[in-house]
């Protein structure tokens, strides 16, 4: 076994008969910040769904910081990896507040200290205090993904799984996103392994991605080779070319 | 460009709140020839109230009003809702953001297409078929016979927003609103979207108003580009003039989006105290 953060050998996830992801095998390293890009459909976010455990028909490996993964919900798995949704309006309860949701991953794992946890918590993601106990409808769609992350963070994970953090925001309001995961991880040295279909986001957040189409991953990169245009795959050229990149020849 | 087929002068939307009436568009004016216009800003900036407000699609409670709205020599807000009816699809048509909620669910796609054909133009069955058949061609749809004949959600979205631009365009309309025609869609779809109704559009010399948040696809298929903040119109400038853009909000915009070849730390962030006038609600 490696030392890497994530490591998934030939997983292949099913729903029902359809597998929906063939034979992916990569590692991404301890600190590492790690892209999946590819259109709707070719399997990227079930991978992220697979290691979190909310697709458990799967086979092959998963191991998070060295640790296997089971099929089965696991507690201390919980620990060490959390998850970040697209959709910050539906991925917040609309009847806790703000102070309950980031309490309750505490309460679960018997974590005392709570009131000062979630203080710092928020302060961490760049709240101010006087939002701690609103309900997610009275703040903007900046600030809910900002509880989602500081949701994430509660039991101080070492990885985090972003499932296109950014996509549902405006551009003004992605940057301050994309800042905030950049100090996080600068501070925290975390392990990010994101979804996203925006390459230039990539491009400022991630060390290495990997290019999936039809569930197969055809191409892995590193951030060099996107930013300067040389991609080798057809495909990831061709989705480079449509994210207004200028290609070169590879 | 000769007599705008658009002019708006004054434009204002109101909306009554428990404090009070708010204006989410503020009296902004431009005009429109059979170009291609862009507007771009965030959300809740009123960009696509302005677009709405054109069709007089905004319900009530909302309120619109202008010194002067017109369309092609026709005073848009003199006239009746019957001849509303009339104008909306046949002269201006709107292409919206999401295909899997605007498309009719219980119809086969070609009945939708030849729906919009039938309000406003009596045709021969034959000819219809044939106009249907055409159009969603035009808009590269491949085996458009099999197409016709399925129901929405057996489309894909790329495919589902296809057909709503074939039936948008299918009356020949003078003026195309495109309301964020391809946020719901992959990056790799959005380019041959946009590339369609750019082809038609320039093809057939029809005007556009294309409504989006995204500042680079806006300068990459527009002529003109509007910048809209709370309301307002805070800066117009040509699409290839956009990166010498002057007002500090749409500068903040541009700085704001990561670029494919990043190499800065940190993104700039909008500091929004220095252009507001009122923080939005």
């Amino acid at each position: 076994m490696t030392d890497a953060a994530i490591h998934l050998e030939n997983l292949t996830i099913s729903y029902g008969d359809t597998a929906v992801v063939h034979d992916v095998t990569f590692d991404v390293a301890e600190g590492e910040s790690f892209a999946l890009v590819g259109e709707s459909g070719s399997g990227k976010s079930t991978i992220l769904k697979a290691i979190s455990g909310l697709a458990p028909d799967w086979t092959g490996s998963i191991a998070v910081e060295g640790k296997p993964r089971g099929h089965s919900p696991d507690r201390t798995f919980a620990e060490t990896c959390q998850m970040v949704f697209q959709d910050p309006y539906g991925s917040l309860h609309p009847r806790k507040t703000i102070d309950t949701c980031l309490a309750e991953p505490l309460a679960i794992h018997g974590i005392g200290g709570r009131d000062g946890r979630v203080k710092d918590m928020l302060a961490a993601v760049g709240l101010d205090q006087r939002f701690r106990f609103r309900f997610p409808h009275q703040l903007s769609g900046g600030q809910r993904q900002r509880v989602a992350i500081a949701r994430a963070l509660m039991l101080e994970p070492r990885v985090l799984l972003l499932d296109e953090p950014t996509s549902a925001l405006d551009v003004s309001v992605q940057a301050e996103i994309l800042n905030l995961l950049k100090k996080l991880r600068r501070e925290q040295g975390l392990t990010y392994l994101m979804v996203t279909h925006n390459l230039p986001v990539v491009s400022f957040l991630c060390d290495r991605l990997a290019v999936m189409r039809y569930g197969r991953v055809v191409e892995i990169a590193g951030v060099d080779a996107l930013k300067s245009g040389q991609l080798s795959d057809p495909y990831s050229r061709e989705l480079y070319a449509a994210s207004g990149g200028i290609l070169h020849p590879a | 460009m000769s007599a705008p087929l658009l002019e708006v002068d004054g434009l204002t939307v109101t909306f009554p709140t428990a404090r009070g009436p708010v204006d989410v568009v503020k009296g902004i004016s431009f005009t429109l020839g059979r170009e291609r216009l862009g507007i771009v800003g965030e959300s809740g900036s009123g960009k696509s109230m302005t677009g709405r407000s054109i069709l007089r699609l905004i319900r009530k409670p909302g309120k619109v009003t202008a010194r002067r709205m017109t369309f092609d020599g026709m005073d848009l807000l003199g006239r009746s809702e019957r001849q509303m009816r009339d104008l909306r699809g046949a002269r201006i048509s709107m292409v919206m953001q999401d295909p899997k909620f605007s498309l009719n669910p219980v119809m086969t796609v070609g009945e939708q297409i030849a729906e919009a054909l039938v309000t406003h133009k009596k045709l021969p069955r034959r000819e219809l078929k044939e106009r249907v058949l055409a159009m969603l061609e035009a808009v590269r749809i491949n085996d458009p016979a099999r197409v016709a004949g399925l129901y929405p959600h057996e489309v894909s979205g790329g495919m589902g927003q296809r057909i709503m631009i074939a039936m948008m365009l299918i009356p020949e309309p003078d003026l195309l609103i495109a309301d964020e025609p391809t946020s719901a869609l992959d990056v790799s779809v959005q380019a041959q979207v946009l590339d369609i109704i750019d082809d038609l559009v320039t093809g057939k010399g029809m005007g556009l108003i294309l409504i989006s948040h995204d500042l680079n696809l806006v300068s990459r298929y527009c002529d003109r580009i509007l910048v809209m903040n709370s309301g307002e119109i805070v800066e117009q400038c040509k699409a290839s003039d956009l990166h010498n853009a002057q007002h500090p909000y749409t500068r903040g915009l541009i700085a704001a989006m990561p670029r494919m070849n990043e190499d800065r730390d940190e993104l700039p962030v909008l500091d929004r105290s220095t252009w507001t006038t009122g923080a939005g609600t």
